[in-house]
């Protein structure tokens, strides 16, 4: 029997722990006396660090083929353009 | 993570090693996921650009009820996933319970986001509204204008999008869980149940991005 990949018990219930401690800290940390920028950056981290937790772990990417990881990592060049270089106009 | 003989009936695309319903469920996600990065990207653009339409994290919205209605949809990924393992064992009774479970937690999010729109609306923080006074949720007339109309509408235009995909997956949670009811996976065939997950897991990663995004930054 061919598989895609081969796992044992991934940690559902530790991914929700992480995903439910950033969560609650991303809200502190929305409101922390720093400077806006560093915020927006903290925030913004955390939230790609939470996507990918989902990603990896409930969505199973890390336990697929790489060029499924190379098809899911398609969009993000397109991001980039998308989002930095419009920016650049201001 | 699949077993291609679990996907019995559906043939693997040759490389891939994936079976071609999942494959066609992540082409599609990846469509989506430009959708969303339009809609957020406009939002960046528009926000950059017109800062005084749009209003500090916490005045206009309710961020804890909004934090709360996210962990909720967390712990639907969580029963989603509960799910795809009870069947990867064949337990079908676990299968039905984490199905039903997430169709649960999945009504509850739409349901606060259909409350949060209730109280917004009756503030005045409409899609295209001139000025809104949100400054004390209590006494909402007599606080100062704040914002713009491109806050109203690019608020109301991403989280509805969201709820919407929200509950279409609701829906087919629930078609899921039919034809689960009618024994229709089994520890060798599940892809109907897997490629349920994967939508629903990617609606909880987008609205990961969006509430920080647009309740928090």
């Amino acid at each position: 029997m061919e598989t895609t990949a081969e796992h044992k018990d991934p940690p559902y219930f530790l991914v929700w722990g992480v995903l439910f401690v950033l969560t609650v800290f991303e809200v502190f940390y929305a409101f922390a006396p720093i400077a806006k920028v560093w915020v927006a950056v903290g925030l913004i981290a955390m939230a790609i660090w939470k996507a990918l937790l989902v990603a990896l772990y409930y969505m199973h990417l890390r336990w697929e083929p790489k060029r499924l990881w190379v098809m899911a990592a398609s969009p993000i060049p397109l991001i980039f353009i998308l989002l930095v270089v419009v920016l650049k106009e201001f | 993570m699949t077993t291609l003989a679990a996907t019995a009936g559906r043939s693997p695309m040759a490389g891939m090693k994936v079976y071609n319903l999942k494959l066609g469920m992540w082409v599609f996600l990846l469509s989506e996921v430009m959708f969303f990065t339009g809609l957020i990207g406009s939002y960046i653009i528009l926000r950059f650009a017109h800062p005084d339409h749009f209003a500090e994290p916490g005045v206009v919205l309710n961020v804890p009820l909004t934090a709360f209605n996210t962990f909720v949809l967390i712990c639907s990924s969580v029963t989603m996933v509960k799910a795809f393992a009870a069947i990867e064992q064949g337990d079908q009774k676990g299968l039905k319970r984490w199905l039903l479970a997430t169709i649960i937690l999945g009504t509850f999010f739409v349901g606060v986001q259909v409350v949060e729109y209730t109280v917004l609306s009756h503030e005045g923080f409409v899609p295209m509204a001139d000025a809104y006074h949100a400054i004390g949720r209590g006494n909402p007339e007599t606080g100062p204008a704040i914002g713009g109309p491109l806050y109203g509408a690019t608020f109301y235009t991403m989280t509805g999008f969201h709820g919407t995909h929200v509950t279409i997956g609701v829906l087919c949670l629930w078609f899921t869980l039919w034809r689960a009811t009618k024994g229709a996976y089994t520890a060798n065939s599940y892809g109907g149940v897997e490629i349920m997950g994967l939508y629903w897991h990617f609606v909880d990663l987008v609205w990961i991005i969006l509430f920080t995004i647009v309740y928090l930054i």
